[in-house]
């Protein structure tokens, strides 16, 4: 059944392609329909597996010489990002309600997108995984090249060939592996069990996951992703920041860390202060928490800040990885679904609410506007989506940075102190970015904009009320996502890494 | 030497036959017929005529199911031999039906002569193991093709394309030749299986170097690999464009499938390695440099071209160089991977070049300015074009993706239990990635830029789309089912006992 969340994406986006000219409403509601479905199938799933462990899907044989399976399953983690996928297409399409020009191809690459997302979270065999993971590029460059704003084409070309290359290299690493492994299988589980040689996981894991995580947005490799935020039209920004980004976090810990757990052990020299890859790839991670707050911080574009702050949220998830504790690894991954939850809200605040209506987003410009008087909706969205971006209680964002900081403090209490600071530094660029644009004090009472902004519409709403809904609800409930990915880590699939150097 | 045995011979090589026999009845037909008709009625009966005809050597060929040498392998018959043959009949099929509208010539007859006269040639090539049939069967193939590059006689560049064509093939051929005549003198044997007992011993010696590399580089020339491209660009733009896909698409399958036998076959003992830190010499290490060659120079060099099909020729080098690894994994694998790929990128360049003769008939050129705003203009020619670059480029889930895939497991696997010659699939993976980017530059222009002003609706001729969308849709269904034609080449190998 849960299989069916990809083919719906993709017949949706056929079905796109195949109505009359210049039915943009009847598109509009297909898509949603479209989003709609697929939420609705994985809803229906999470409610009836809560058990967490890993689930066959379907199976059927697709390249038999080569022992290459059409293999779909689903444990705690894939739900997990499942369901962020789904409430992210549908209020992302809520949020695209005012796309007039080619509406039609936009769902239709938006669909294809959100299809392929699907594929990947669900995929258990790994060429599989990979063709999902590939197909993703080409709608995002679509989607940004023809429906972005600033600098759109270099956004998209840069972001397109950033995914390329770290694909690539995720293509070497798992051709070596498959091949390594005989030939026979690119099962996960049966290549997790494979016993590779400790020299060859030490050269693929940095490669594979290095390559995951340009797509995670790991610095140095990050600089796609602030330009392509900014390119993105509202919605592609929502998916990208919201999905796509994690689909990178997704594949470290899927494949790079389950298949090559020894890589993550001890070099037998040290350089720097750092002994083994896990030590480098932590100290990136913190180095991207506190580099994207500190660059969010002096931002003169109000898509920036939040394109900026991406890059340092998306290092609580790959600093959380590289604990190798429960703890730490399970706040990871409901950092994944709290940040694909308000990354997705703070994007579509400045992308749609404020961007559409005003056509600047320079915050010099935006504090003139009296906004919080103008459209207070937003003013509020943002109020509430910033403080949980900060991290407040009684939002997804605490407890998932909480966890991620009670597990990096087991592991490297030094490395905890500094990702403190980059929580600190978030609570003043998003104060910073909240006071500019919405609450500026206006030094000359201000006319009124000429046209007056249109007010925000019911779409609008709808979208943002679901997304907060989304945070609160795992804020004050985050048993319900922890409860399939504890179970989930505990699988034998993470055998290899908890023999390892777990702690 | 046993007597020869006639009636078999014409069994044997009853598809040739009837290939050549259709070329002369089209040829009578178009001369004696059709003279007062429109190019377009002759050339659709001409097309039509010669589609039966090779649609009839297929068929006899399936029928036929014997495998069969004769001659020391002069002529031979097995099920890989009958596979490529297939392969390459389908593809001047679909060649012939895609460009029926052509309008570039006034002499449909000869045409279409010369282009069935290649497939024989082709066929003929792809069904011997012998360094004489070998030679013969690729000139006859070489010289129809040139011809067929001067084929658009009002165009200079035609013609400018096909003397430079015909001057670095006459060379290549020299050395090709060279290089038959030193094997010859060392084996005393123009069979391959023969050379290669005979050539087989611990050292290399100094005539077989030289044997060896002016064999690779007579064949080097056919591929379009680095450096023996410098024909590929020219003859790609200039070229009518019937001609240039069957170039680009047919002949580069038969060239690919005689490279292999002749390594393969002919120079077993003689291989060395590629694989670092420990190369040895032989002839795979000089496969190696070429193919990393023709993937930097192609891949490098495309990114600067504005003409569409000058970017093909670029894009046709660095798959050359990708194939040539195909060669240098010189194992079952290998040969099955390159024929896979092989075929999968006749497919797609097939299809590109039908969208830009019909782009270029409506607009003028082919340069990238041209396919501005096409995804409005013509929508599912465009949406073809872009399944066959997104192919070209190796994007899942379309046929070029496995086909990479494929041929780099089989590389990796050509020597098992070492990764030495990971090295040169880091290069193509790596070189796959800047690829990416001029595939993507000509799908901007397609999607994203904004049509001319005044641009009007490009019309495509029926058949044409038809055929296109048929490729499109074998460019999707290769990719997301590599089985259904995997299946066949791997069962023809097995039975082939190669």
């Amino acid at each position: 059944m849960l299989a069916w969340t990809i083919y719906i994406s993709f017949l949706g986006a056929a079905a796109q392609l195949l109505l009359p000219r210049g039915s943009v409403a009847l598109a509009r509601i297909l898509a949603l329909l479209t989003a709609l479905v697929g939420f609705g199938i994985t809803l229906t799933y999470f409610l009836l597996h809560r058990t967490g462990e890993m689930l066959t899907v379907a199976r059927v044989p697709w390249i038999p010489p080569l022992g290459i399976e059409y293999r779909l399953a689903a444990d705690g983690i894939s739900l997990t990002l499942l369901l962020l996928t789904g409430i992210i297409a549908i209020t992302g399409i809520l949020f695209s309600w005012n796309i007039a020009d080619r509406a039609k191809e936009f769902f239709a690459f938006y669909l294809l997108l959100i299809g392929a997302v699907y594929g990947v979270f669900l995929s258990y065999d790994l060429l599989l995984l990979f063709v999902f993971y590939e197909l993703v590029i080409v709608p995002k460059y679509f989607l940004i090249a023809i429906w972005g704003s600033t600098r759109r084409e270099y956004g998209a070309m840069k972001l397109a060939l950033y995914s390329f290359a770290g694909s690539a290299m995720v293509f070497i690493g798992l051709i070596a592996a498959y091949v390594a492994a005989g030939a026979k299988t690119a099962s996960l589980g049966d290549l997790a069990q494979f016993p590779f040689s400790l020299h060859f996981q030490m050269l693929a894991f940095p490669m594979v996951f290095a390559g995951f995580a340009v797509l995670a947005g790991m610095w140095p490799l990050h600089t796609w992703a602030p330009t392509g935020h900014v390119a993105a039209p509202t919605a592609a920004s929502m998916l990208l920041a919201g999905v796509v980004m994690k689909l990178g976090a997704y594949g470290c810990l899927r494949v790079a860390m389950t298949l090559f757990p020894l890589g993550l052990g001890p070099w037998s020299f040290h350089v720097m202060g750092l002994g083994s890859w896990r030590d480098v790839f932590a100290l990136l991670a913190v180095i991207g928490i506190v580099y994207g707050a500190l660059v969010a911080l002096v931002q003169k574009d109000f898509k920036f800040v939040i394109g900026y702050s991406s890059v340092s949220h998306m290092g609580f998830i790959l600093l959380g990885l590289m604990t190798l504790n429960q703890i730490g690894i399970s706040g990871a991954v409901l950092q994944m679904f709290s940040h694909g939850i308000l990354a997705g809200l703070l994007f579509a605040v400045v992308g749609r609410m404020v961007y559409a209506r005003t056509h600047t987003r320079d915050l010099a410009a935006l504090g003139p506007m009296n906004l919080n008087k103008v459209i207070p909706f937003a003013a509020v969205t943002f109020v509430i989506a910033g403080m949980a971006s900060m991290g407040l209680p009684g939002f997804s964002g605490f407890v998932a940075e909480l966890m991620i900081l009670i597990g990096v403090w087991r592991a490297y209490p030094l490395f905890a102190v500094c990702a403190g600071f980059g929580l600190i530094v978030g609570v003043v660029y998003i104060w910073r970015a909240l006071q500019k644009a919405f609450f500026a004090e206006a030094e000359v009472e201000s006319a009124p904009p000429n046209p007056p902004l249109p007010p925000i519409s019911y779409p609008e709403r709808i979208g943002a009320m679901i997304l907060m809904g989304a945070s609160v609800l795992i804020g004050l409930y985050p048993q319900a996502l922890l409860n399939v990915i504890v179970p989930a880590l505990n699988s034998p699939l993470f055998e290899g890494l908890r023999k390892g150097s777990w702690q | 030497m046993t007597a020869i045995n006639y009636a078999q011979l014409l069994r044997l090589a009853l598809p040739e036959v009837i290939v050549v026999a259709t070329a002369l009845i089209v040829m009578a037909t178009d001369l004696m017929v059709l003279r007062r008709c429109s190019t377009r009625v002759r050339f659709a009966v001409a097309a039509g005529l010669a589609s039966i005809g090779c649609a009839g050597a297929i068929a006899r060929i399936l029928l036929a199911q014997e495998a069969a040498s004769i001659l020391d392998g002069m002529l031979i018959a097995n099920p890989l031999t009958r596979l490529v043959q297939i392969v390459l009949l389908a593809l001047t099929i679909l060649t012939l039906l895609l460009f029926v509208d052509s309008t570039f010539t006034e002499h449909v007859g000869e045409f279409v002569l010369l282009l069935l006269v290649a497939t024989a040639g082709m066929m003929f090539l792809a069904g011997t193991e012998d360094l004489l049939v070998l030679f013969i069967s690729l000139e006859l193939l070489s010289l129809s093709l040139y011809i067929l590059a001067a084929f658009d006689k009002r165009s200079a560049q035609s013609s400018e394309a096909a003397l430079k064509y015909y001057l670095f093939g006459g060379v290549s051929a020299a050395f090709l030749l060279f290089g038959f005549s030193l094997l010859y003198g060392l084996s005393n044997s123009t069979s391959l299986p023969h050379i290669a007992i005979a050539i087989r011993g611990p050292a290399i010696s100094p005539f077989l170097v030289v044997a060896i590399v002016t064999t690779a580089i007579g064949l080097g020339f056919k591929v379009a690999a680095a450096p023996f491209h410098f024909w590929a660009p020219d003859v790609y733009q200039g070229a009518p464009a019937p001609s240039a896909a069957f170039i680009a698409s047919g002949s580069k399958v038969a060239s690919f499938f005689i490279f292999f036998q002749v390594m393969a076959l002919g120079f077993v003992g003689a291989e060395g390695t590629a694989a670092l830190p420990h190369l040895v010499r032989g002839w795979v290490p000089e496969l190696a440099l070429m193919a990393a060659a023709s993937m930097l120079l192609g891949n490098l060099v495309a990114i600067r071209q504005t003409s569409l099909r000058r970017l093909l020729a670029y894009s046709a080098i660095a798959h050359a160089g990708t194939m040539l690894l195909a060669v240098v994994a010189h194992a079952e694998q290998g040969l099955a991977a390159l024929l896979y790929y092989v075929v999968t990128y006749a497919l797609a360049t097939l299809g590109a070049f039908g969208v830009i003769a019909v782009v270029e008939q409506q607009t003028g050129g082919d340069d990238l300015s041209n396919f501005d705003g096409l995804g409005r203009r013509a929508p599912v020619l465009s949406f073809c074009l872009a399944i066959f670059i997104l192919s070209l480029a190796g994007i899942p889930p379309l046929a070029g993706f496995f086909a990479k895939f494929y041929l780099f497991v089989s590389v990796l696997n050509a020597a098992p239990g070492s990764i030495g010659l990971l090295w040169l699939v880091v290069l193509a993976i790596a070189m796959s990635a800047v690829a990416l980017y001029y595939y993507l530059r000509v799908l901007k222009r397609v999607y994203v830029a904004a049509p001319a002003s005044g641009a009007r609706e490009i019309r495509t001729p029926i058949l044409s789309q038809v055929i296109m969308l048929l490729l499109a849709a074998l460019v999707v269904l290769l990719g997301c089912a590599p089985q259904l034609l995997l299946r066949w080449i791997l069962a023809a190998i097995q039975a082939s006992g190669l």
